[in-house]
């Protein structure tokens, strides 16, 4: 069981081997890649940033429940920071299990726990060179129209 | 009393600050604190009951704060 956020590259197949072993027989491989087009508008990359300690603390906060629940130790979920461009993973969870239906729910649950959680924020960049935070363009709207 | 207040991402943007002290009288909760933010240049921009952490951890607008804690105010999380 391990979780980090890094500001380097991810690398799916090095988390794989990590949380493989012979009693394991599933592995489930998450990646999380950034795509072209959010919400209808063509998206050039996205910077992430983070409340690093308490992200760090929420994240590993999540893998230990996910083994407890899902009754298995091998879990590593690695997400990214700064900027990433098209295609760049920016999670990766990792999860083995003797069998299959666990290690799904498991791989399920982290990562929306991690979506509904952990104190991380992207910034899309569009095509025409203007920058975004996500989630937050709706509450702006609402304020902008109370004003 | 001293505490240390952390704005991120659209929050540090509408405020143009990532993290301030704000003086508080003893016993002040979040609420307080949130109040005194909303009357900084860019602080009507925050919404009614944001997200809050103290100390690391997710906590409510009523929580009393104490001497010396770290409020997190914490725009919607995009994380994954």
């Amino acid at each position: 069981m391990r979780s980090a956020i890094v500001s380097r590259p991810l690398d799916p197949a090095a988390l794989l081997d990590e949380v493989s072993g012979i009693s394991n027989g599933a592995s489930i491989l998450f990646v999380g890649t950034v795509r072209n087009i959010n919400d209808g508008r063509d998206v050039t990359g996205i910077d992430y940033a983070a409340y690093l300690p308490m992200a760090e603390r929420e994240l590993a906060a999540i893998v230990a429940e996910a083994t407890e629940r899902f009754r298995t130790p091998d879990i590593v979920v690695e997400h990214r920071l700064g900027h990433l461009a098209l295609l760049d993973a920016s999670v990766v969870i990792a999860v083995a299990h003797p069998h299959r239906a666990a290690a799904y729910d498991a791989s399920r649950y982290i990562i929306e726990e991690l979506k509904r959680r952990v104190p991380i924020w992207k910034r899309e960049e569009y095509v025409d060179g203007t920058r975004e935070w996500v989630g937050t363009a709706g509450t702006q709207k609402v304020e902008s129209r109370r004003q | 009393m001293t505490i240390t207040t952390l704005l991120f991402a659209s929050y540090a943007d509408a405020l143009g600050i990532e993290s301030l002290r704000l003086d508080l009288p003893e016993g002040a909760t979040v609420d307080d604190a949130l109040e005194q933010l909303r009357t900084m240049p860019g602080g009507e921009r925050l919404p009614p009951a944001p997200l809050v952490a103290i100390n690391l951890a997710y906590a409510r607008t009523d929580s009393r704060l104490s001497a010396g804690d770290e409020l997190a105010v914490i725009p919607p999380v995009a994380g994954g």
